[in-house]
């Protein structure tokens, strides 16, 4: 038995240990910000913020999906997938060839159509795993290639460019989502913003969100406690695909052009974020502001290292490094506190 | 009387909350059958556990041949010629029937895998257990009953001189667990110590040649077999000191809530695990069912909840008729269901004690659509209180509460959704006596409350203490009913060891 001085200091050991994310988070920036005076700034950390938004989005769709026990390798083609089919909207119109004719919709219908084949992708990844019982990882993987399949094959391969869109068709206004600003900041920070905190909300005060972690936790327990299982599982990859293709939007809006291959291999540093941010592959543990977090990491990392004119090769080995790291380090506090929680009993 | 092979010396294991075993001596002679019996919770598997190395005893020594010995692992137990034959099979269902008998000692020749001679070897082995299955059958393809031979014959192929069989017989038909004793008998001719657990009384008896009952993790009896009959194993197990305080009056009669209908299952391998088992209960009366592992116990209550989809029978709910309904369903119609398994179907190790209790009645707890912390602690603190849950405080992880304090988390999650109809299996397994007898109370107050109750038990003791009627399970059918006022453990243990007949057209394996 600890006594109270003991078990005082142990409590803020553990409390220490679960904030390493942000502590390293801090700790980053403030050695960046000592070796580069570029870090420090308004112009710089815009930047730093607009490019973690992007991985944040994805991120925190993978959030949900990693918290109830599964994993969603499809989001970086489904990001492409959306924005190919936002680009095409703005660009070409939809093209009914048997009536000849070809429609252009409004700007709001088209980021609209947009986020529904994103929720349509992430439906299928969803429907597949939860009621056909497929692993997640083979379904998101196939998702995977048939989502950047498709996106090549309605853009036959090609960039759509120019998506400021005309007056006249009444679709202009796309490019605001990426590149426009709203009280001085970026457009894709706030919707990172809207998104961390409805997403924060959702895991933590909705029966859906405790769901979610119940589901991830003890699948049998949860069946047995009423929670529909499956509907969770498939509303997951619904908002997973919902996230990505908010992000594909963003990005086609920011780049002014959609082009099939955007995203690749985004999946990986959402995953990263996810872990980073302390949520476990296993599922029922973890929180959406550790994987905001974790995306920050990230992004800090990158950009800071960047300024100090380390190679992009480097990047990448730090990068692996960190991730390992921070596993590791989950690992141990998984560890302390079951340790501690055998003491106590 | 022929010297000890494998001895227990005064061996305590002390568990997180509980003490599983405190102070035991035991002793395996050669060519001896020893029996140790006990209820759930006794101690058995956990002796069994610890001589076979995969428990080290937290004080007490374990002695080979009178030398004292440490065994780290199962292969440490496993060089010494000690073998074991588990309660759940430990076989590996992808690999073949000879490359299971041959795990981790498989037979090699200049270091490559010689397929012909483990194939020739198996063969041999299981034409000696009269049971010639194919030693290139993929385990996972045989039925239950097989894959149980598979595993005395994993046993068998290795030389043990001390062989610990835990319900070996739990998955065997009666011709089965006849080959098992001439097998038996044939190891103990060569001088092999056998320690067999099982819960039915008439086969320990048949088979045993000494006996040893454990109570509450201390062995309180031993005896030569031919000198004893059940009663006296009955009364050993439960003994005198009682866990369980006397009933009050019986409620008065109130109106049936639950009816079953002809519940039958069978299992994904061909087995007959239920077979038109009906019944009824009333308002405010507990109902036991008691039966031997493997009885259909568990499946009948989860068939209730409407956990298997192939089961077929009726259930219905204070009038309203649940057939085909999801679980989710049943729980809002008024079932609630505590699971055998606390640590796999009860609980959720990653959430809290209040995140665990809320649960099932996330709703409740809901303003607009968004869950109010308020009114969650408010739920759970009530039910800390009102069942006495021991814990530092309902944010605290759910694995740091005691094994009886972490049931009483599963009852509180149950209670929260106001059920009319409260099925509890097997509600004490692995709690200590003050829990147990917490919980015992809690149950009845329930009842006095109107609440229906059925309570799932293979402990003699309980049954007759907490229950107002109990029906009896064997293999599947119902095979008695008792008012618990005329029910003896005897009697019980009688209609549980019951042979049913099983309808023609379905098979047993």
């Amino acid at each position: 038995m600890l006594n109270s001085r003991q078990a005082r200091w142990g409590g803020i050991g553990t409390q220490l240990f679960r904030l390493r994310a942000l502590i390293v988070l801090f700790v980053l920036a403030a050695a960046f910000a000592a070796l580069s005076p570029a870090f420090l700034t308004a112009g710089n950390l815009t930047i730093l913020v607009k490019h973690v938004a992007i991985n944040a989005i994805l991120a925190l769709g993978m959030t949900f999906v990693i918290l109830s026990g599964g994993i969603d390798l499809s989001v970086g083609s489904v990001a492409g997938l959306a924005g190919i089919v936002a680009g095409g909207l703005i660009h070409s119109g939809l093209i009914l060839r048997a009536f000849g004719i070809v429609i252009y919709f409004h700007t709001w219908l088209v980021v609209l159509i947009a986020l529904l084949a994103g929720a349509l992708a992430g439906a299928i990844n969803g429907g597949l795993v939860a009621h056909l019982r497929v692993a997640p990882f083979i379904a998101t993987l196939g998702t995977l290639y048939v989502a950047r399949g498709t996106a090549l094959l309605i853009s036959n391969g090609a960039t759509f460019p120019d998506l400021a869109g005309r007056p006249e068709l009444g679709n202009t206004g796309f490019l605001w989502l990426g590149a426009g600003r709203m009280l001085g900041l970026p457009v894709p920070i706030w919707l990172m913003v809207a998104c961390a905190g409805l997403g924060a909300l959702v895991a933590a005060r909705t029966p859906f969100g405790r769901r979610v972690y119940a589901v991830g936790g003890n699948e049998r327990a949860a069946e047995l406690s009423g929670v529909r299982v499956s509907r969770i599982k498939f509303a997951v990859y619904v908002i997973s695909g919902l996230c990505a293709a908010l992000v594909g939007v963003i990005i086609a809006a920011q780049l002014g052009a959609a082009h099939p291959a955007t995203g690749e291999t985004f999946e990986l540093n959402a995953i990263a974020a996810v872990v980073l941010g302390g949520t476990s592959l296993m599922g029922g543990r973890g929180s959406v502001g550790g994987t905001i977090i974790g995306a920050f990491v990230i992004g800090v990392l990158a950009d800071g290292l960047i300024l100090l004119g380390v190679s992009e090769f480097w990047q990448t080995v730090i990068k692996g490094l960190v991730i390992v790291l921070a596993v590791i380090l989950d690992q141990m506090q998984q560890r302390y506190s079951r340790r501690a929680a055998a003491t106590r009993s | 009387m022929s010297k000890a092979v494998l001895e227990a010396r005064e061996v305590s294991l002390q568990y997180p909350g509980t003490l599983a075993l405190d102070g035991v001596t035991f002793r395996l002679r050669a060519g001896r059958v020893s029996a140790l019996i006990g209820e759930n919770g006794a101690g058995k598997s956990t002796l069994v556990k610890v001589l076979g190395g995969v428990e080290s005893p937290t004080r007490g020594s374990l002695l080979l041949d009178g030398e004292p010995i440490a065994l780290r692992s199962v292969r440490d137990a496993d060089s010494l010629g000690i073998g074991m034959i588990h309660q759940e099979l430990n076989l590996c269902p992808n690999l073949s029937v000879a490359e299971n008998i041959f795990l981790a000692r498989e037979l090699t020749t200049h270091g490559l895998l010689d397929s012909t001679a483990q194939h020739h070897r198996a063969e041999a082995l299981l034409a000696r257990l009269e049971h010639p299955i194919d030693p290139e059958a993929l385990v996972g393809d045989l039925p239950l009953g097989q894959q149980q031979i598979v595993e005395i014959a994993k046993a068998l192929a290795r030389d043990v001189r001390v062989l610990m069989m835990d319900e070996p017989t739990s998955a065997l038909s009666p011709a089965e667990i006849a080959i098992l004793f001439r097998i038996i008998r044939d190891l103990t001719a060569r001088g092999v110590a056998i320690l067999y657990i099982s819960h039915r009384l008439e086969e320990l008896l048949e088979i045993a040649d000494e006996v040893a009952v454990l109570r509450d993790g201390r062995l309180v009896a031993e005896s030569e077999a031919r000198v004893i009959d059940t009663r006296w194993i009955v009364e050993q197990m439960t003994g005198r000191t009682s866990a369980v305080t006397d009933k009050g009056p019986q409620a008065p009669a109130q109106a049936e809530i639950l009816r079953a209908e002809g519940l039958s299952l069978v299992s994904a391998s061909g087995k007959v695990v239920l077979q038109n088992a009906s019944f009824s209960l009333r308002a405010g009366e507990i109902l036991g069912f008691y039966g031997l592992m493997g009885a259909g116990r568990t499946e009948l209550v989860e068939c209730v909840m409407g956990l298997h989809q192939n089961a077929s029978g009726s259930v219905v709910l204070n009038g309203q008729c649940l057939d085909g309904q999801a679980t989710s369903s049943r729980i809002s119609a008024g079932l609630a269901l505590v699971p055998e398994d606390r640590q796999g179907a009860g609980l959720v190790q990653t959430l809290s004690v209040c995140g665990n209790m809320t649960l099932a009645s996330l709703r409740q707890c809901t303003r607009g659509g968004w869950l109010l912390p308020g009114l969650e602690q408010a739920a759970a603190g009530k039910l800390v209180t009102d069942l006495h849950i021991r814990t530092a405080g309902i944010q605290q992880n759910i694995g740091s509460l005691s094994g009886g304090n972490q049931q009483k988390v599963v009852l509180a999650k149950c209670l929260l959704t106001s059920p009319r109809v409260l099925l509890l299996d097997e509600p004490t397994r692995g709690v200590d006596v003050g829990a147990k007898r917490e919980i015992h109370e809690i149950v009845r107050k329930l009842a006095e409350s109107g609440m229906g109750i059925i309570v799932v038990s293979s402990e003699l003791e309980e049954m007759l203490a907490v229950a107002d009627r109990i029906i009896v399970l064997s293999r599947g059918v119902i095979t008695a009913e008792f008012d618990a006022r005329q029910a003896t453990g005897a009697a019980l243990a009688t209609a549980a060891s019951v042979q049913p007949e099983l309808e023609a057209g379905t098979r047993q394996c």
